[in-house]
C-alpha cells in the first residue's frame, strides 16, 4: 500500500503536520502605533480571546514572534524601524496590515506617511477598517491560519520562491 | 504513561525498590518534564529553517541602532555602595525574624488553637504521645516566639536577646561610621 502511493506523499503530509502547529502557535509581534493598537489590545483581551486561536502569546522581541500584526499607521521615519524588526523576525514569519493606514495609508494622504506597508515589507493579509474591530483581526487570523495550512512547507521554502522574490514591492530577505 | 505505570510500580519492581513508591510520581513527572524538553528542542532543531543574515544577527534594539555594547564599564565606586547597601540587607534579613519572634502574641489566636497545633505535631509522632515536651505544657498559653523561648527554658530572658540584637546592630553601625569617615558616601 505504502509503496504504491507516489513519491513525495510522505513529506506533504509532513508539511500539512508542521503548518498545522504552525498555524496553531502564532506568536504575534505587536507593531502597534495608532489606534488600531487599541484594538489590537481588545482582540487579546479575555472578551474576544485571541487565545482562542493560540494567537495569545504577544511577544516584543523578533526573535520569538512569527506574525507581525502592524496596527496603525507608519510613517517614514518609522519604516526603517519596521523593516529591520521584520527582518529580524525568523521564518516562517507572517504580516497582517491591521486597519486602513497600515494597508493603504488611509485618510493619511501625505508624504510623511508611507501609503501602505507593503511596499516595503510583504503582507499576507489586509485588513480594512478605522480601525477594525476585534471580530476583524480574528477573521484575519483565520484566513492566515488558512493560508499557512494551505501553501506551508516544513522547510520553509514558500518564504524563498522566485515569484515571491521578484513581487515588485516585496523585501528581499538577504540583506 | 499511564499504561507504564502500574505495571512497573507494582509487579516488577522489587523491594528494594517498593520503598520508591511514594515518590515515583514525582521522578514520572521530572523525566516527563526533562525528556519533553529535550524532544522538543531536537524537533526544533530538525524541523528548523536556517536562514541567517546580518540584519538577523544583530542585536535587538527596538529596531534602531545599538549605540554601545551590553558589557560596558560601571564606575568602580558603585563596588563600595554595593558592599554598603548588601550589609544592611542582610542585616534587615536577620532582624526581621528577632522584631516578629519578640512581639506580643496575636491577640485572635486563641490558646485552644496552639494545643491543637501542638497535639497535632504529636499525633505525627505516635511514639512521643505521651511524652510531655516543655512546649507543649508550660508554655501552652504563650504564643511561640521569645516568650515561649523564655518559658521553656531556652533562652535565660528577654533582655538577653535584645542586648544580642543591639551588639549586631551596633557593630554595624560601627561600620557604617567607619565607611562615612572614609567618604564612601561622597560621591567624588
Amino acid at each position: 500500500m505504502a509503496i504504491e502511493l507516489p513519491k513525495g506523499t510522505l513529506i506533504t503530509q509532513l508539511d500539512s503536520l508542521v503548518s498545522w502547529c504552525r498555524k496553531n502557535s502564532l506568536w504575534p509581534m505587536p507593531f502597534a502605533t495608532a489606534c488600531c493598537g487599541i484594538e489590537l489590545m481588545a482582540t487579546g483581551a479575555s472578551t474576544h480571546d485571541l487565545a482562542r486561536f493560540g494567537a495569545e502569546v504577544f511577544r516584543f522581541s523578533p526573535r520569538q514572534c512569527d506574525l507581525m500584526i502592524v496596527a496603525g499607521r507608519v510613517v517614514m521615519k518609522m519604516m526603517p524601524v519596521l523593516q529591520r524588526v521584520w527582518l529580524q523576525m525568523h521564518e516562517p514569519k507572517w504580516c497582517i496590515a491591521m486597519g486602513a493606514c497600515a494597508s493603504t495609508g488611509g485618510v493619511f494622504d501625505t508624504y510623511s506617511v508611507v501609503q501602505g506597508i507593503d511596499r516595503f515589507i510583504p503582507v499576507d493579509v489586509y485588513v480594512p477598517g478605522c480601525p477594525p474591530r476585534p471580530e476583524q483581526l480574528l477573521q484575519a487570523i483565520i484566513d492566515l491560519q488558512e493560508k499557512i495550512q494551505r501553501e506551508g512547507t516544513t522547510w520553509c521554502r514558500e518564504f524563498s520562491l522566485p515569484e515571491r522574490q521578484k513581487l515588485p514591492r516585496a523585501l528581499r530577505e538577504e540583506v | 504513561m499511564v499504561l507504564v505505570f502500574p505495571v512497573v510500580g507494582r509487579r516488577a519492581f522489587s523491594d528494594r525498590w517498593r520503598v520508591m513508591e511514594p515518590v515515583l510520581p514525582l521522578f514520572l513527572l521530572v523525566l516527563c518534564g526533562v525528556g519533553l524538553g529535550l524532544v522538543l528542542l531536537v524537533l526544533g532543531q530538525i524541523v528548523n529553517p536556517r536562514r541567517s543574515s546580518r540584519v538577523k544577527r544583530m542585536p535587538y534594539e527596538s529596531g534602531v541602532d545599538p549605540f554601545h555594547d551590553a558589557r560596558r564599564h560601571v564606575d568602580v565606586r558603585f563596588y563600595l555602595l554595593a558592599i554598603a547597601f548588601l550589609v544592611f540587607d542582610v542585616e534587615l534579613l536577620f532582624l526581621y525574624p528577632w522584631a516578629v519572634a519578640s512581639g506580643p502574641a496575636p491577640a485572635h489566636v486563641p490558646a485552644a488553637a496552639v494545643v491543637a497545633s501542638s497535639t497535632v505535631e504529636t499525633d505525627s509522632a505516635p511514639s512521643k504521645v505521651a511524652d510531655p515536651s516543655p512546649t507543649t505544657t508550660g508554655a501552652r498559653n504563650v504564643a511561640p516566639g521569645i516568650d515561649a523561648a523564655v518559658a521553656a527554658g531556652t533562652v535565660e530572658s528577654r533582655h538577653f536577646v535584645f542586648g544580642g540584637t543591639m551588639v549586631f546592630v551596633g557593630l554595624l553601625a560601627l561600620g557604617l561610621v567607619y565607611d562615612w569617615r572614609k567618604g564612601v558616601f561622597q560621591w567624588r
